[in-house]
């Protein structure tokens, strides 16, 4: 929208996931904002959207958290690296927001997602909306790298319906040159989650060159499958909606060049996947 | 009762009715207890369906040519023999393969003249289309018999001129047919039309005994002239060399009679909207008999209703630039409502219900017939998901409320037009136009002067002072400019029924009517989103005012924040729904002609351009000449919380201050829907599921990418059949002029 012609509440009114937010935390103080992570009082939100049905099953409320401490080379959302370009929101208001789609949520066999962002980068605000929404009787589901997995208790897994997990890579080495990171901390979520029974939907972003190495797919397909609650894998196709905002954050960017990946390289990746047993997509 | 009625009905009516179950549909005209006693709910899925035979696809694919030549000349050919029920030859598309026959004009895409709405606008088509008017014919007209149009602008006020100039009244019926009654043609099928002339000569007999007013003087000609066309039609059906004087014995029958009802009205009046009904859980009851005898096959029967959908899709009438204007893409709203709940339980639902769905994939996507599904979560759930899987596939379909009309007018409804709801063969609408509301709220604003050319068209009370608004100042001045407004408004569809009625009277859709329907007059408001947007920014935000030389304010400098509709938000979703209420309140306060009941649509159809382009700068931020959003949609890009938000909205706007329809035209990209293919069919009927389930009314469902939608204004050439729904019924994009082609480029597309 037309900033200047339109003065639109900007609250949580992104259009997109793809719009650009910063700064619009800055104006809390840093021992606010370590009430705040303590609590879960207020979160940090780039934005939230109704009627998606690309986060998990059915026609679901998204709410995307600002603050991430991965670095992924192809992260299409930069500007929510930064817990402060989110939007502080008071848990209760962002609990009578989704109260609002209960309903709908409902009749829709839907739900309401939490992504970022990092969510468990803000865990305490995460536990305390997904509580919330779990007892309104809606679906819930976490999408998460898993980094942090171990800040939630069991007991504050149990309102938490699906884990949507990012899995970057399998090798050590490629997944800290994707992302800055360690995969084990990810790998041991995975696990526990297993332990638990609790049903995870792998996200594995596909990007030409960089994650689309045959053994290392195949590595992880066979952890995957060999966890037993993988549901379902959903194979992301790279693209470059995220671009402009490396540019206007002044990043450097490292996949200028890089294409989407072809349907041949899609099909193959989503049959390793299926040749390993799981459903792939 | 039912058997002596069935006696008393003798041998010829006995073939036709074989092995129907008894009811009150025998001794009364009531097709409603026909379909409740005889209809086969069908709760499975589309496996059984048949493609599209040889013959079918020979004779679309003669169509086809014909539909490149019209695309390029604009209108294919013109008959100018004034059009009645009898006026022309029959004709053929291909007559030895043709299993419905029947057109308009002795050949097919040619346009009749039908004079008796408006003589004017015949002459400006003709000459739009480069052909010479027959003197004779000008002479009738502007000589000895003096038209609707002509007619009206003798009743007029100076009032009513000056808004409509102005267009703060827009697209009012005074120079073409008014449309959007819907004959029950399903009774010419099911008792013949001898019984339906001996039933309105009852129903005339019935009125001898009153006094004879004005109002029983126009009754009693009314009838008499409902028996006369029904005398036409059977003549008519006898030039192709049927008779319909007893009911039909079989499915195929039942069609062409059924058909030849349609046909007749459609060859006399160029209504706005004509509109089929509710015909295929009817036919369904023949299809049903006919196939369990053996007498035809699964295929054949969907031969007969692609064949059937084939004449619907090439009915044609004469317009005018400035109605494409309005109603752009050379709609004729051939709607046709499908399934719904009975009000017993049983789903609405047959396998002909699926068999015209199936007509999209026979025939390809296509604008008509307006394919209108009343929607329920209580629907089968192999047709819900059949009918997603059709309006992701085609963009061809819409989906309304079944609940909430049925609950206000019964289950033997049917739309007219869009959204207009009302019950068969029972209830007639008066439709009218559209009040530009954002107008009227700059009207208060500058004390009744029009912001584009500074005359005063309202009455003079006194203008805002100041240079910022003030939300109660602006709300008090907006409330006296909206009863000035209602006023003229009802004035002017007063005097435009009275004299369609007089002039331009629609005598064979009312013989199939009952006497004395319901009336309805629907009203219709513009500008929905805008002025709810203002006036959101007036409370919540500061808005100045910037006033030209003569004190006329022509734009607002809008400060700070301020909630938009569309996203779910009360502060101003509650302000659309005090609009509607409001002036809702208002219009019911003028009596109306035939002591019609008021109703209001939140309805533009493409005429949201044309209302944005006469409209000057809004408080809200948009710009001189910016369309509107359509119907009751949130203005473009501004419902930025995603699709469930947005219709939510919407779903707020209390139908019962807008029974004649709430309209919202949805766009969502297919990945929008899901990834795969099983996920968008069951995610989109999963939104229709929450919609309908609550209070949502209408909506228009496009799957489509924008850059289809870009790539086809380019080469249009390729995309002769992309089908996108607007705003109540769907048209070919690429007939639409360039700017409401650029308008629906611009809407909000969910998901993307």
């Amino acid at each position: 929208m037309d900033g200047s012609k339109v003065a639109a509440e900007v609250s949580l009114e992104a259009k997109s996931p793809f719009e650009l937010r910063v700064d619009l935390a800055t104006g809390i103080s840093e021992s606010a904002v370590k009430a705040a992570l303590r609590t879960g009082d207020m979160g940090f939100l780039h934005s939230f959207t109704t009627g998606s049905t690309v986060d998990g099953p059915g026609v679901r409320v998204v709410g995307w958290t600002a603050g991430c401490h991965w670095r992924c080379l192809y992260c299409h959302n930069p500007d929510t690296w930064n817990m402060m370009n989110g939007m502080p929101v008071p848990v209760d208001r962002a609990i009578a927001e989704l109260r609002k789609y209960q309903y709908g949520l409902r009749a829709m066999s839907g739900g309401f997602t939490l992504s970022g962002g990092e969510p468990l980068m803000q865990d305490r605000f995460a536990v305390r909306l997904f509580s919330a929404v779990k007892e309104m009787g809606v679906h819930t589901a976490l999408d998460t790298n898993g980094h942090l997995g171990e800040r939630l208790t069991d007991d504050e897994l149990k309102s938490i319906d699906l884990v949507l997990l990012d899995l970057k890579a399998w090798d050590p080495e490629r997944h800290r040159n994707l992302t800055g990171k360690e995969v084990k901390p990810t790998l041991d979520f995975a696990i526990r989650l297993a332990e638990l029974k609790k049903p995870i939907w792998i996200r594995y972003v596909l990007v030409p060159g960089l994650t689309d190495d045959e053994t290392d797919i195949a590595q992880l397909a066979e952890f995957a499958a060999g966890l037993g609650n993988v549901e379902r894998v959903d194979v992301l196709p790279f693209h470059q909606m995220g671009r402009f905002k490396w540019e206007r954050l002044k990043l450097d960017y490292k996949l200028n060049s890089v294409q989407p990946p072809t349907t041949e390289l899609i099909e193959r990746v989503c049959g390793q996947f299926l040749s390993a047993g799981l459903k792939a997509y | 009762m039912a058997s002596t009625a069935q006696e008393a009905a003798g041998k010829e009516v006995d073939l036709g009715w074989k092995g129907f179950n008894v009811g009150l549909w025998q001794s009364d005209i009531n097709v409603r207890d026909f379909i409740q006693q005889n209809y086969q709910p069908y709760e499975g899925d589309d496996s059984f369906l048949a493609p599209a035979t040889e013959r079918t696809k020979k004779l679309w694919a003669q169509l086809n040519e014909l539909f490149k030549e019209e695309r390029r000349k604009g209108v294919l050919d013109i008959s100018q023999i004034p059009a009645s029920i009898t006026a022309h030859e029959p004709g053929y598309i291909d007559r030895d393969n043709e299993i419905i026959v029947g057109l308009q004009t002795e050949a097919p895409l040619k346009r009749a003249i039908m004079p008796n709405g408006g003589f004017r606008m015949i002459l400006n088509a003709l000459k739009t289309y480069g052909h010479e008017p027959d003197p004779n014919v000008v002479e009738t007209f502007t000589k000895y018999r003096k038209t609707h149009n002509d007619a009206v602008f003798d009743a007029y006020t100076a009032d009513i001129r000056r808004c409509r100039s102005s267009h703060i009244l827009t697209g009012l019926p005074d120079a073409y047919g008014r449309g959007r009654i819907i004959g029950d043609y399903r009774r010419v099928a099911l008792y013949g039309v001898d019984r339906l002339i001996e039933h309105k000569q009852k129903e005339k007999l019935s009125i001898d005994s009153e006094a004879s007013t004005e109002e029983i003087i126009r009754d009693r000609e009314e009838l008499s002239e409902q028996i006369r066309a029904l005398q036409e039609l059977q003549q008519m059906a006898q030039s192709y060399g049927f008779d319909i004087s007893k009911p039909a014995t079989t499915a195929r029958e039942a069609v062409q009679w059924l058909y030849f009802a349609y046909l007749g009205a459609v060859k006399e009046q160029n209504g706005a909207a004509m509109s089929l009904g509710r015909t295929s859980t009817f036919l369904d009851v023949y299809f049903h008999r006919d196939l369990k005898a053996g007498l035809i096959t699964e295929e054949q029967a969907q031969e007969i209703i692609d064949d059937f959908v084939i004449k619907l899709r090439i009915v044609r009438f004469l317009r005018t630039p400035e109605y494409d204007d309005l109603f752009a893409g050379d709609p004729t709203w051939v709607t046709e409502s499908i399934a719904g709940m009975g009000d017993d339980g049983r789903p609405l639902v047959t396998k002909t219900s699926f068999r015209f769905l199936q007509t999209l994939y026979n025939l390809g996507p296509a604008p008509e017939p307006n394919l209108t599904i009343w929607y329920s979560p209580r629907l089968p759930d192999g047709f819900r998901s059949f009918a997603s899987k059709a309006a992701i596939d085609t963009s061809s379909i819409q989906f309304e409320s079944d609940q909430i009309m049925r609950q206000a007018w019964g289950d033997d409804g049917a739309i007219a037009c869009c959204v207009s709801p009302m019950l068969v063969g029972k209830q007639m609408q008066f439709f009218g136009a559209r009040a530009n509301l954002a107008k009227c709220l700059l009207y208060a604003i500058n004390g009744g002067r029009d912001e584009v050319n500074g005359q005063q068209v309202g009455p003079a009370y006194p203008a805002v002072q100041g240079d910022y608004l003030d939300f109660d100042d602006v709300i008090g001045k907006f409330e006296k400019m909206m009863d000035w407004l209602a006023e003229v408004y009802v004035n002017a569809m007063n005097v435009i029924h009275y004299m369609h009625d007089k002039y331009a009277y629609e005598r064979l859709e009312m013989a199939l009517h009952d006497y004395s329907p319901l009336r309805t007059m629907a009203f219709g408001v513009a500008g929905l989103s805008v002025v709810a947007d203002s006036l959101s920014a007036i409370r919540q935000a500061k808005v100045k005012v910037v006033r030209d030389e003569t004190g006329l304010v022509t734009d607002y400098q809008t400060e700070g924040v301020f909630p938009l509709f569309g996203n779910n938000d009360n502060r101003v979703d509650q302000l659309a729904s005090w609009l509607v209420s409001t002036f809702m309140t208002k219009l019911r306060k003028h009596p109306t002609y035939r002591n019609a009941l008021h109703t209001q649509s939140i309805l533009t159809i493409t005429s949201n351009v044309v209302y944005g382009k006469n409209t000057g700068n809004t408080p809200d931020g948009r710009r001189k000449g910016e369309p509107f959003a359509p119907g009751a949609n949130p203005m473009h890009g501004r419902d930025t919380r995603g699709v469930h938000a947005s219709a939510a909205s919407v779903a707020k706007i209390p139908y019962r201050d807008a029974a004649d329809g709430i309209s919202l035209t949805t766009t969502l990209v297919p990945v929008g829907l899901g990834r795969v293919s099983e996920d968008r069919i069951i995610n989109l009927r999963a939104m229709l599921d929450a919609f309908f389930g609550a209070t949502g009314y209408h909506m228009n469902v496009n799957v489509l990418n924008r850059e289809t939608l870009l790539d086809a204004m380019d080469h249009p050439d390729k995309y002769p059949s992309l089908t996108i729904r607007v705003s109540g019924y769907a048209v070919n994009f690429v007939r639409l002029t360039r700017d409401q082609q650029l308008d629906v480029i611009n809407r909000t597309f969910h998901g993307a």
